[in-house]
């Protein structure tokens, strides 16, 4: 019997395929990489130890947003976008302004003894405020702390902020630098339990 | 008299199509592996807000999802405009929450779960009050990593 010869598979057809494939995945594609604002809640309040917050005035910032979505910034009435400027102003704070924030001296890896403000932000809302605004106001004071973060890494170590937290997982050093800059201007927003500051209701 | 005269009409040459599937399956792949399918479907309407200063969040597994907002049309015949918290599939309420994070906690391996992210996506016409309460019944449940959903923007609004 004659050899047959074997005949090519028609692969013509197989771009419709993929095609087909193709446009499934595409509408059903939902490219969300997961982003926003990471937060720590304070742990559950002890019923054993009543807490003792007794803070000087002076080191507290403290930030009201009502129900109409104002905002009332150490007894000033403001606009968001002027928020994040007043908060580095006070977070930085400056040892001939009995207005800011003390200095402690603390032992810092790296830079030896150095002055850190015992700055805290504290931050309150009403019930009635918007969740847009809140996200505002949590977003500007981040901004702030990392704007200054920023300008304290380049100014002592050549880098920003950002290569700092990019490269602390590669490099020592870098992980050392980033401590330091964290320690100098701590992350410390606090959130008081919600009242009726007035407005809605 | 030149020995290269074209000869009368000339056809176009087809294109070749034969790397055709091979660009398209380069797509294919592409999607398929970037893909997410959807886990749950929203029953609220989640418009997220935006924000500059954001983060990534690492590793998908460890991201627990609770969504507030005003049930979506649908529902609002049955749920009411008032805004409400969707965990998993369904309607729930903040009393739920505590066991919430437990059955999240026990699906996860044990030395996971101190490490799972709670991702609070809100609708960013909301109102603060529930996810205040919300916000308190993580603390009491000892979640306290959370995270405020929120897409990137160069610049926000007064």
């Amino acid at each position: 019997m004659a050899k047959r010869e074997i005949q090519e598979i028609n692969a013509g057809s197989m771009a419709d395929i993929a095609f087909l494939l193709l446009i499934f995945f595409l509408v059903t594609t939902t490219m969300d990489t997961d982003t926003g604002l990471i937060r720590r809640l304070p742990p559950p309040p002890d019923v054993d130890t009543p807490e003792s917050n007794e803070v000087n005035k002076r080191n507290v910032f403290e930030v009201l947003v009502n129900a109409n979505n104002q905002i009332l910034a150490k007894g000033d009435y403001i606009q968001v976008t002027e928020l994040r400027a007043k908060v580095k102003e006070f977070i930085k704070s400056d040892p001939n302004n009995p207005t800011l924030p003390e200095f402690k001296d603390e032992e810092i890896e790296g830079l030896g003894l150095f002055p850190v403000s015992k700055q805290i932000i504290s931050l309150q809302n009403d019930n009635g405020t918007s969740y847009e605004m809140y996200i505002k106001v949590q977003n500007e004071l981040v901004g702030a702390y990392n704007e200054l973060r920023n300008e304290f890494a380049q100014q002592k170590f050549g880098k920003t902020y950002q290569e700092l937290l990019q490269q602390a997982g590669a490099s020592e050093k870098a992980e050392q630098q980033l401590d330091a800059v964290k320690k100098v201007y701590p992350q410390r927003i606090s959130e008081a339990e919600p009242k009726k500051i007035g407005g809605a209701e | 008299m030149s020995k290269f005269r074209k000869n009368g009409k000339k056809s176009q040459p087809a294109v070749n199509t034969a790397a055709l599937p091979d660009i398209v399956f380069m797509l294919l792949f592409f999607f398929m592996v970037t893909t997410t399918m959807r886990e749950t479907t929203l029953k609220v309407e989640n418009k997220i807000p935006f924000a500059t200063e954001i983060e990534k969040l690492e590793r998908k597994s460890l991201v627990s999802y609770i969504y507030i907002g005003k049930p979506t049309k649908e529902f609002q015949a049955v749920f009411g405009t008032a805004p409400r918290i969707q965990l998993n599939d369904a309607f729930k309420t903040k009393e739920d929450i505590f066991q919430f994070v437990e059955m999240e906690r026990d699906e996860r391996d044990e030395a996971e779960r101190n490490l799972i992210t709670w991702s609070l996506k809100v609708d960013q016409k909301t109102e603060m009050g529930i996810v205040t309460e919300v916000k308190q019944e993580l603390r009491k449940a000892n979640a306290l990593k959370i995270n405020y959903s929120t897409k990137k923007t160069d610049k926000i609004k007064n």
